[in-house]
């Protein structure tokens, strides 16, 4: 049965500025999506803590402080232990290509969008990856 | 193990998923539910509402909060305004909820209200029964910013707090009709702030002039600072004291029996829609939807016929 696509949006780490990540919110909003924002500085437990509750089908992560290599990589790895393969993860912020490419290969993040990248590109990725969930 | 089992076993990803069922919809969701309910009717549930920004979300926290040092287990469920445009919706309550993260015996979960106006979801009371279910001794359900018509939480659960705060409204606001008659308990939050005394005063008349039978429960007025989690205990005492009575009175039949008729009613209208739409082809469907808005025929005839091929 048709049910919007649910997106969780969490910033991990301890900086604060939440600015993109509340643009990317606000952006899946508008295209429909249910947008569970948990705001600043959550630890990588707490961010899958909630994506299982919440059951969503999508995690937004915002990240600026630097830290994305080893955070990011724990928050998939906690997916995993708690069986969370099905859930699609995206990472946002300042993030070298070389970084990128490692959180895609070797740690399961779908994609990786750096400051220039458009909310239109966002939505679209994750509307096209979610048309097939059942 | 089906999702039954699973979610009354403690199952916490199998209760998540079965939220997502029960919002859903359809004839999975309701077998589910009709599994569950023998398991329910086990929780107290309270209801917490109030307009936007009065604090309902850092209240839930610290009510939460205290109930889990008492050994209780919380469920939380939490509602926020799907866009009428979009369908999307902002779900941002969790934020001021962090402090409960990490906790076993907590459970929270964000649901978009999906085009209801009565101040919950269509599931939320289907929600509660899952929490119930799994075993939750508390669930707190927190509705939209409420304005003053949002009153259907009341059919939900057992205590209603409502809150409000300091400078909102003259002493005629509190004698409306509306959302403060559903009040077994009010809370004047952010007390810290100028006019705290007077917004008390203002609610206790409003109460002084209603009909309370004199065997009955006078809700309390009772004031917080939820942010410095001050004037917690006191609600909470208040929120248990509220169910003592209902039980000790007798009431908590009455209300269990207004619960079951508001969701049995919810329930038929949803049920025979459906069936309505399943029988009748959609072209058939769109043509009577045309006829009525070229006033050819009027909504209340077209329901009748609709009802009577059911029953032919």
């Amino acid at each position: 049965m048709d049910r919007p696509i649910r997106v969780l949006i969490a910033k991990p780490g301890l900086d604060g500025h939440d600015r993109g990540a509340k643009v990317i919110a606000r952006a899946l909003r508008d295209a429909g999506m249910e947008v569970i924002y948990t705001g600043i500085q959550q630890t990588p437990q707490m961010i899958v803590e909630a994506a299982l509750q919440e059951d969503v089908d999508v995690i937004g992560l915002s990240i600026l402080s630097g830290a994305h290599m080893t955070l990011l990589p724990r928050v998939m790895e906690l997916l995993r232990e708690h069986d969370m393969h099905d859930v699609l993860v995206v990472a946002g912020g300042i993030i070298s290509d070389e970084d990128a490419q490692v959180l895609k290969d070797q740690h399961g993040i779908a994609e990786v969008y750096g400051p220039g990248a458009s909310t239109h590109e966002i939505v679209r990725f994750i509307q096209e990856r979610c048309r097939t969930r059942t | 193990m089906d999702l039954a089992q699973a979610l009354l076993s403690g199952n916490r990803r199998a209760l998540a998923q079965a939220l997502t069922l029960v919002e859903t919809g359809g004839p999975q969701a309701r077998a589910l539910l009709g599994s569950l309910f023998a398991h329910t009717g086990r929780a107290h549930i309270i209801g917490v509402t109030g307009a936007p920004g009065t604090g309902k979300s850092t209240l839930v926290a610290a009510l939460a909060a205290h109930w889990r040092r008492t050994g209780r287990t919380v469920g939380i469920i939490a509602v926020d305004p799907t866009s009428p445009f979009t369908r999307g919706a902002i779900l941002g309550d969790r934020i001021r909820m962090r402090a409960l993260s990490g906790d076993p015996g907590t459970f929270i979960r964000s649901m978009a209200s999906r085009g209801r106006l009565g101040g919950i979801a269509r599931a939320t009371g289907d929600a509660v029964a899952l929490l119930d279910a799994a075993g939750f001794d508390i669930i707190l359900v927190e509705t939209v910013g409420a304005g003053q018509g949002e009153v259907e939480i009341a059919a939900t659960a057992h205590t209603t707090i409502v809150i409000e705060t300091p400078g909102a409204g003259d002493d005629v606001q509190a004698i409306k009709a509306g959302i403060l008659e559903i009040a077994d308990l009010l809370v004047v939050n952010k007390a810290d702030r100028e006019g705290a005394d007077q917004t008390v005063r203002h609610l206790r008349t409003m109460l002084s002039l209603s009909d309370l039978p004199a065997d009955g429960w006078t809700p309390p007025v009772l004031t917080a600072v939820a942010t410095r989690s001050e004037g917690i205990e006191s609600i909470v005492a208040a929120a248990e004291q509220h169910l003592v009575y209902l039980r000790e009175s007798g009431r908590f039949v009455g209300r269990e029996q207004e619960r079951a008729e508001h969701e049995l009613r919810l329930i038929l209208q949803e049920t025979v829609l459906e069936r309505v739409r399943a029988r009748v082809p959609v072209s058939d469907w769109e043509t009577l939807v045309a006829q009525i808005a070229s006033r050819m025929i009027d909504p209340y005839a077209a329901a009748d016929q609709l009802l009577d091929r059911m029953m032919a």
